[in-house]
């Protein structure tokens, strides 16, 4: 069985078009991140209490609501879980801002939820299933943190690019992935999802995956340039692309459809990780054809017009022995 | 590629199958899903506990050392027969600096040949523009001190963390900021009782009362309106049970804290209240002997005497008699607080107080949810995958699922072997691992694919199609090996998990998608007839 062969699509001569499609959605993810709901943070990043029940019946929001006033617990925003169907769970996460979480008074909000709850919420037997306090200190360095190991492991990929390839592979690789990560996170501006310590575990899967499906498609085309050197650099591109498509189509199809069923059948507490699976893995797919590739040819071309020969990488002598 | 060759690479892949299988169950006594659950370490996030990282205020351990050694200086100045001199603390905001001033100019030399004492080794000495003397900790000095107190204080976390019984705690520095402490425990999800035990009483001084008790602060600043020495520190507490809250002037330096403390037991005194028994180290009770005889109800100087907890006043006594090592606590505890404080007490006092920044717990049963249906996802994910991988390269497909299964046991393995700890984000890893898995076998049989369209033989297709991948799978493979080694050394926690899964995966895939399925692709051949055809 065969999907594809043989396929000879203009890749390259769309480039407007996926200019376009990129456009607008980094553009609304970037308003939504700048003028709307900006980069939702979970307790991990901002910092604050949260606290996860489990009841034995359908909680009443109202009740439980009610039982955080009658104790004086007035900020706490309560919110219902829903598993990824959609179908309401009887479980709740009651969140207390970062007020709550001070590096001296660490434990005070938790207290003051469980025995409101104790004291003033009748409707049924509850359990306390997960709890997060999370000082501002520490949710600065985490964050701190996992911004810099990102960008470290995006600046050594790009070296091994460049010495691998050319500096321009690496960079337009990079350009790449940085195009899926903005997408990304700006789906999660735009639904209004928290980003917590399990995403930024997701973003790194499918920087990790972009970068790889990246990496296959200018294997190919260093592979085409060695063979025919004379063949125009965009008409060369786009054979690469075309001959790499199955490989991209199914690779990429199976990938999804395993984030798909983690996304489905994983339970509440991946479902921010696999969403970000799921938007990571199609735009990764897409922003190796339609953001690194186009950026390659684009370089290149730029550089004919200043009359430089194009950085070609040199293929026999960097070749990996098989 | 002859067949010996070929046994002998399908024994060695055998071989690392047994291997990583015994890293995976170990030796099997139990059951199968047992022995697993004792071979692979699961993170908090999936079996549930207590996680926390509490910062240690080193700064403080600093200031006693240095209250410490103002005290003894005033002392040694005394013996040296200088009078007059002030000897003190003049900035809070330098806890290491101690400022001597007054000293009569007849006595400036033998003052400094005091300083200069071997005692005081570890401080700088320079004249202040007023004429004062002061003496600053060296850096160096204040380095070693406070590495010492983060040591001293994970120590002593770890030993009230073995009195609760956990199984498997984690304590040790934290990565991400200076002075942090990392305790992880497994299996517990009250994070508040915890928390009492780790800082409850964080630290416990005796010290002499120079003044009060005053009713609230403006009492005791009107009663000291030349403000509150040098040497001395203002206190709120309870003097006795149920007294209301009062202020006393205290003695800066203590006269014995916490690590001076050998033993402490619950007790109860003659009324049948709960108290605690102590005894004091040698050095401490020599100390204490001193002080005590010094200020008892029949000395010429008699005085009273402060338990501090915790920088509250939990008791305030007149001293009855000299005492050496042994003595007791009443400060209105209830049993429960005595036998808590008399542990703390025992296992010695943290150097320095603590304060909480993360505080995380995940009940047992959440963490069997997440297990469960993470599970239950991976394996459905993964056998449609490997039922597509079937159906569309047909007898190839089984090199792929055979990779894939490989791939998986060799990363559990390794898992196994490291003691590495399997996360939820860890579980990222491996979706990763199985992507790029189920990536490179793609390529290379879509690479097959090509080079037989363009008329090559089996055997010919199957090398070239080999080589060629190779370039590609090795390429993308070293890209994300690199990355995750940086995740790796730059991240902590979540990130770490991933990188780690991460990198042992992508490494048994080079096995498993290049070497394995080659060799059962030659395997497949070789007992063919030549120019048969291909099931791809």
């Amino acid at each position: 069985m065969e999907f594809f062969r043989d396929t000879h699509i203009d890749w390259l001569g769309k480039k407007w078009y996926f200019l376009g499609f990129s456009l607008i959605f980094s553009v609304a993810g970037l308003l939504s991140i700048f003028f709307w709901h900006h980069i939702p943070l979970g307790v991990d990043f901002k910092g604050g209490t949260q606290i996860r029940v489990s009841f034995t019946q359908t909680p009443n929001e109202d009740h439980i609501r009610h039982a955080m006033d009658m104790a004086g617990v007035h900020q706490a925003t309560i919110q219902r879980i829903s598993d990824p169907s959609g179908k309401a769970a009887n479980k709740v996460i009651i969140a207390l801002p970062i007020s709550s979480a001070s590096d001296t008074a660490h434990d005070v909000g938790r207290e003051r939820v469980e025995s409101a709850l104790a004291a003033n919420y009748h409707d049924s037997e509850f359990n306390v299933e997960q709890v997060e306090i999370v000082g501002p200190t520490a949710g600065k360095q985490l964050q701190h943190q996992a911004e810099w190991a990102t960008l470290y492991s995006l600046i050594g990929m790009l070296v091994y690019l460049w010495f691998r390839f050319e500096l321009i592979y690496g960079v337009a690789a990079v350009v790449a992935v940085f195009h899926d990560t903005l997408i990304t996170i700006g789906a999660f501006s735009l639904t209004n999802q928290d980003i917590t310590l399990t995403v930024i575990a997701a973003i790194l899967t499918l920087i990790g995956y972009s970068m790889n499906d990246t990496i296959v498609v200018f294997d190919r085309i260093r592979e085409n340039l060695g063979v025919s050197r004379r063949e125009p650099l965009h008409d060369l591109v786009n054979r690469s692309i075309n001959q790499t498509l199955s490989r991209t189509v199914i690779s990429s199809g199976l990938t999804f459809l395993t984030v798909l069923s983690l996304y489905l059948f994983g339970g509440e507490v991946l479902h921010g990780f696999s969403f970000a699976l799921v938007v990571g893995i199609l735009i990764g797919t897409y922003s190796s054809i339609a953001v690194a590739a186009p950026m390659l040819v684009a370089y290149q071309e730029w550089r004919g017009k200043r009359g430089k020969t194009a950085a070609l990488p040199a293929v026999a002598k960097k070749r990996a022995k098989a | 590629m002859g067949n010996k060759n070929l046994a002998a690479k399908t024994a060695f892949i055998a071989g690392v199958l047994l291997v990583f299988c015994f890293g995976i169950v170990g030796i099997p006594h139990g059951g199968l899903v047992e022995s697993i659950k004792r071979q692979i370490n699961l993170g908090l996030d999936l079996k549930g506990g207590v996680h926390l990282v509490l910062e240690v205020h080193v700064a403080e351990a600093v200031g006693s050392e240095t209250d410490r050694a103002a005290a003894q200086l005033e002392s040694d100045f005394q013996k040296a027969g200088i009078t007059g001199a002030t000897v003190g603390k003049t900035d809070p905001a330098h806890p290491e600096v101690i400022t001597v001033s007054g000293i009569p100019s007849t006595k400036v030399a033998d003052a400094r040949s005091v300083m200069n004492g071997n005692d005081y080794a570890s401080y700088d000495l320079a004249t202040t523009t007023e004429g004062n003397t002061t003496l600053t900790m060296k850096p160096g000095a204040i380095r070693d001190l406070e590495a010492r107190t983060l040591d001293t204080s994970i120590e002593t976390i770890r030993a009230r963390i073995d009195k609760l019984g956990v199984t498997e705690p984690e304590i040790q520095k934290y990565g991400l900021g200076a002075n942090e402490i990392l305790v992880e425990l497994p299996g517990l999800s009250d994070p508040g009782r915890v928390e009492d035990v780790i800082q409850s009483t964080a630290k416990l001084s005796i010290h002499e009362v120079a003044g009060g008790p005053y009713n609230s602060e403006q009492d005791a600043m009107q009663a000291n309106p030349a403000g509150v020495p040098l040497d001395s520190i203002l206190l709120h507490g309870q003097g006795t049970e149920g007294a209301p809250d009062q202020v006393w002037l205290l003695k800066r330096a203590s006269v014995v804290e916490g690590t001076d403390f050998r033993d402490a037991r619950p007790s109860t005194d003659q009324n049948g209240r709960p108290n605690i028994n102590f005894t004091l180290t040698t050095d401490a009770g020599d100390r204490f002997y001193k002080y005590t005889s010094a200020h008892s109800k029949t000395s010429s100087n008699p005085g009273s005497m402060a338990i501090v907890l915790d920088n509250k006043v939990r008791e305030v006594a007149a001293i009855d008699s000299a005492i050496r090592d042994n003595g007791e606590i009443t400060g209105g505890f209830t049993q429960q607080q005595a036998q808590d404080l008399s542990l703390m007490l025992r296992t010695g006092a943290l150097p320095a107080s603590i304060s909480y920044l993360e505080t995380r717990t995940v009940g047992p049963s959440l963490g069997a949810a997440s297990i469960h249906s993470g599970v239950v996802a991976a394996v459905g994910g993964m056998l449609a995958v490997m039922i597509f991988m079937l159906i569309y390269y047909k007898g190839a497909g089984i090199n792929a699922d055979v990779a894939l299964f490989l791939n998986l046991v060799i990363l559990l393995g390794f898992m196994g072997f490291s003691g590495s700890t399997l996360t939820l984000p860890g579980i990222a890893g491996v979706i990763l691992t199985i992507g790029m898995g189920v990536d490179s076998n793609v390529l290379v049989f879509e690479r097959i694919r090509e080079e037989l369209r363009a008329g090559k033989t089996a055997a010919i297709a199957v090398q070239q199609g080999f080589a060629h991948a190779w370039t590609t799978i090795f390429d993308t493979h070293v890209t994300t090996i690199v990355s995750a080694a940086i995740l790796f050394l730059f991240g902590s926690g979540p990130v770490k998990g991933f990188a780690v899964t991460l990198v042992f995966g992508l490494l048994a895939n080079l096995f498993t998608a290049v070497f394995v399925s080659r060799v059962i692709f030659d395997a497949h051949l070789a007992n063919k007839p030549r120019g048969a055809e291909l099931s791809i």
